[in-house]
């Protein structure tokens, strides 16, 4: 166990954890963010997705020790009232079924947007293709990134 | 307008105010604070709440909050049923919040989530709610005003009499309307005057998604709570022999390793008590990380077991079943099944002689299908939170049927079912995986053992090589065809591991004279259970497939050859069952034709059509795919669906993009094998999952209009994709696969 200082959508939290624990799940079990979700632990399906520093990263295979003074944001951060235009978008085409997958859907995707203003179909695959939806609402989470880049 | 008695589920329209306050509310108050408001405005929460029935309660100020009753897991039935409500009640949708119900079937009825039956079982009871307790408020108005009820009026969320100029919102009236005696008999509006249902409304928890609000399984928190975890047999046909907990206890943050048994001895299962593991042992621990960690240090050894009997409640009273000993592999279940399939099966049905008929064929069209066992792959993987002390339970959990697991979580806790308090929380998906409650009954023997609230995590490897998949199978279609290439008999043989996939009485019996369904199937360890459309989910793509090929040898247009048989089928039905209705099955067909523009291919593109109906719902669909560097690109796939009625067509259309992606992604991919009865594939590098570049660029879905009450979404547009995508990936490489998944060598994409 050792104490870690973290900047976390804006704020200083102080943990106590093993500096083996991925931040996935001092998130989850140590702050109460459970917003960023665990889906398969080794990085394959992106339901854990947050930005460090404002780069897309699977917390789920982020240890703690590894972080340092960088940023990090969650799905609870990315807006103050969930006014992000991924956000927006989102439920203006009224992309979730189940939901799980959703918030690490939208962190790629809000990330690939501060990068690319303007992505292809192309561009959007290879961004997205690491976030697995079992319920299959990739059509609709396509349309909303292109909604979301007009907006921006 | 439809009158309606008031009788079924009646006790959930008295206005219980005991069963309100002292069951609903206390100890709830996680889940029903999760309450939703409409994404445009932020509603002014009322002064006090009247509640005029178990579903319903208005408030001082007109907000109505409905509880949404049955489990949801991403089919967004928290917006259709309320909408079902607000409809009859006629109140203004912007002024309605929903209430996760938790699971008190005297209040809400069967509060099941499974065979897409959902809206079809709630569509007549949900309005009745919304009627009655409009009904009410027009009492209480009339009673105010002092003038007859059919005089009183309303118009979203106001209650009108127009001679003498007079009106009051639902907010003035609600505390009268909840003194008022519930109806015996309501009126329904006509289809005509329906201003919610067939609006497309936007998902009640949109804005809870998109924040990251708990709302799943494995959000759930309580003070106190430790995380447990479990170590399953690595192999189908293993049990628990014996374990060495010391060096796991001994990690940080370990406070127990228990032994838990789902099962007290002789207890009679049930359908949905489907488990091949029930001797686990468990680790319990403060937080998440240290637990699995801990588990790594966890020393088990397992055993195969003997060959023993299962008795089964059910339906039709207590059977045995035998639970057969071994070690099972993909390549002895293929073996086996070979085996099975050229030995006589069990005959389902037979019309006409069709033995004769083959023996009379100028050609015979054989052709044999297979498809691999699946697992469900929820992304939210199997968890519970549960609580138990003394004599009480109380259950926090994602669960599709609450129902079923009750009984026997009680049987193994040793309380009674009434003491049993549960919350469905949201599903992180469920397709079927969910109705099967074992790791409820897991997490509550572990809190029962160390007294302690708990919440369960399986790890993803935990999750999928549990079990309970969807079974192997293989069919073979055979045809006889008359020297002017005229169908004479079709044979269907069917069958698989565990179970058989055959419905003898589905499309195309019924529409050809000479008809043999038989069936088999081979013993096995394996845990099996629902896939989103049981035995559909593979019989639909071999049937299609072999329809298309049989079209084809006949130098016939697919979908005329099957409009033809449908034709027959309503003209002149062969047999005295036959579980479709032709003119609607055509329908879907005629509809797809239509809006995808068949018979007028784009160049380089190459069109595949399918059709099925199941689980009550009728489902066409044109799927337009291209090769691109010998792989399969879908560029569109053009949808007919007759559901009667669409309650809530967006996310109806929602429903039917989900299952084309899903049964794309497992035609193309889904594939669980065997070695010595251990899963094969334990996490998604290996289980290999359809992606954003592989989904069709376009899905264009098309519903027939009708004012038949709505049948279900949930299943049927999966069954008829994978025929689309096998008759697509014909037409493109000019040769037929027959066993599935199609793109086998297809490695994990970076």
């Amino acid at each position: 166990m050792a104490k870690f200082n973290l900047k976390i959508n804006g704020e200083n939290k102080e943990v106590d954890v093993d500096p083996t624990t991925p931040i996935l799940w001092v998130l989850r079990d140590h702050l109460d963010l459970v917003g960023t979700k665990f889906g398969c632990g080794i990085a394959q399906c992106g339901a854990c997705t947050i930005h460090l520093d404002g780069v897309a990263m699977r917390s789920c295979q982020l240890p703690v020790s590894a972080v340092g003074s960088q940023k990090i944001t969650t799905i609870e951060g990315l807006s103050k009232k969930g006014t992000h235009p991924v956000q927006q978008a989102w439920l203006e085409h009224d992309v979730p079924q189940c939901g799980y997958c959703q918030a690490g859907q939208i962190m790629s995707a809000a990330a690939l947007l501060e990068n690319n203003a303007d992505p292809s179909d192309q561009d959007i695959d290879a961004a997205m293709n690491g976030n697995i939806c079992r319920c299959g609402t990739y059509v609709r989470i396509k349309a909303a990134i292109k909604t979301a880049a007009k907006m921006s | 307008m439809t009158t309606i008695k008031t009788t079924y589920g009646r006790r959930a329209f008295l206005k219980n105010v005991a069963a309100t306050s002292g069951g609903m509310v206390l100890g709830f108050s996680w889940l029903t604070s999760c309450q939703t408001q409409p994404v445009e405005e932020v509603l002014a929460m009322p002064d006090e709440w009247f509640n005029i029935n178990s579903y319903l309660k208005i408030g001082d100020n007109g907000v109505v909050s409905i509880f949404a009753p049955n489990p949801e897991f991403g089919q967004n039935v928290r917006t259709s049923m309320p909408m079902l409500v607000a409809e009859e009640l006629d109140v203004d949708w912007k002024n309605v919040i929903v209430e996760q119900a938790p699971y008190h079937p005297s209040d809400f009825g069967m509060q099941f989530t499974g065979g897409s039956r959902g809206i079809m079982s709630r569509w007549e009871p949900l309005r009745m709610v919304g009627a009655s307790a409009r009904q009410m408020l027009r009492q209480a108005a009339a009673q105010a005003w002092e003038v007859p009820v059919s005089e009183v009026t309303t118009d979203a969320g106001v209650l009108y009499h127009e001679a003498s100029s007079r009106s009051a919102t639902y907010g003035e009236m609600a505390s009268a309307a909840a003194a008022v005696t519930v109806p015996e008999e309501v009126q329904l509006k006509a289809i005509s005057d329906f201003k919610l249902i067939g609006k497309s409304q936007k998902n009640v928890d949109g804005k809870d998604i998109v924040t990251g609000k708990p709302m799943f399984g494995v959000d759930y928190k309580k003070e106190g709570m430790l995380i447990a975890m479990i170590e399953h047999p690595p192999a189908f046909g293993m049990t628990l022999k014996s374990f060495d907990a010391s060096e796991a206890k001994a990690m940080p943050g370990i406070k127990d390793v228990v032994k838990i048994k789902s099962y007290k001895d002789g207890y009679e299962k049930q359908g949905f008590d489907a488990n091949a593991f029930p001797e686990l042992v468990a680790i319990v621990g403060n937080s998440t990380w240290e637990v699995m960690q801990a588990k790594k240090k966890l020393k088990v050894e397992w055993e195969p077991f003997q060959t023993y009997e299962e008795v089964y409640g059910g339906r039709r009273g207590s059977q045995t079943r035998t639970v057969p000993a071994g070690l099972e592999s993909t390549d002895s279940h293929q073996s086996t099944m070979e085996a099975y399939a050229a030995k006589a099966g069990k005959i389902a049905r037979r019309d006409g002689n069709p033995e004769a008929a083959f023996k009379k064929a100028a050609t015979i069209l054989e052709r044999t299908y297979t498809a691999p066992y699946l697992a469900h792959n929820c992304m939210e993987p199997m968890n519970s939170f549960a609580h138990v002390e003394g004599d009480k339970a109380q259950i926090a959990t994602p669960i599709q049927i609450p129902s079923l697991i009750v009984p026997t979580l009680a049987a193994s806790l040793g309380i009674t079912a009434e003491n049993v308090q549960m919350d469905m929380t949201r599903m992180g998906g469920g397709f079927g995986r969910r109705a099967y409650g074992h790791y409820v009954v897991e997490a509550a023997l572990i809190s029962q053992k160390v007294n302690a609230p708990i919440k369960l995590m399986y790890t993803r490897e935990d999750d999928m090589t549990q079990g309970i998949y969807r079974p192997t199978y293989q069919a073979t279609y055979r045809a006889a065809l008359d020297e002017n290439n005229k169908l004479l008999a079709l044979h269907i043989k069917a069958g698989g591991v565990p179970e058989s996939p055959l419905f003898a009485n589905r499309f195309p019996a019924g529409a050809i004279d000479n008809y043999l369904a038989e069936e088999w199937s081979v013993p096995s360890n394996i845990s099996i259970g629902a896939f989103r459309a049981p035995r559909s989910n593979f019989m639909a793509g071999a049937e299609q497939a072999f329809l298309d090929e049989l079209a084809e040898t006949m130098g016939q247009d697919p979908i005329e050859f099957r409009l033809a048989l449908l034709q027959r089928a309503k003209d002149n039905p062969v047999g005295e069952r036959n579980d479709y209705d032709a003119a609607r099955y055509a329908g879907v067909l005629e509809l797809v034709k239509e809006k995808s523009n068949w018979g007028t291919a784009e160049a380089g593109t190459s069109r595949g059509v399918a059709a099925y109906f199941c689980h009550n719902t009728y489902a066409a669909h044109v799927l337009d795919l291209k090769m691109e560097k010998d792989r399969p690109v879908v560029e569109k796939v053009t949808t007919a669906i007759d559901c009667g009625i669409v309650v809530n067509p967006d996310a109806a259309t929602n429903m039917a993009e989900g299952g084309i992606v899903d049964g794309i992604g497992n035609a193309f991919f889904g594939e669980m094998t065997f070695k010595d009865g251990e899963p094969q594939k334990k996490n998604f590098h290996e289980y290999r999952m359809i992606r954003m570049s592989e989904a069709p660029k376009a899905i264009d879905v098309h519903f027939v209009q009708n004012e038949t009450a709505p049948t279900g979404m949930g299943e049927p547009p999966f069954p008829p994709i994978f025929g689309a995508v096998a008759n697509a990936m014909y037409k493109a490489t000019g040769t037929r696969q027959y066993n599935q998944p199609f793109l086998k060598e297809e490695k994990v994409a970076g």
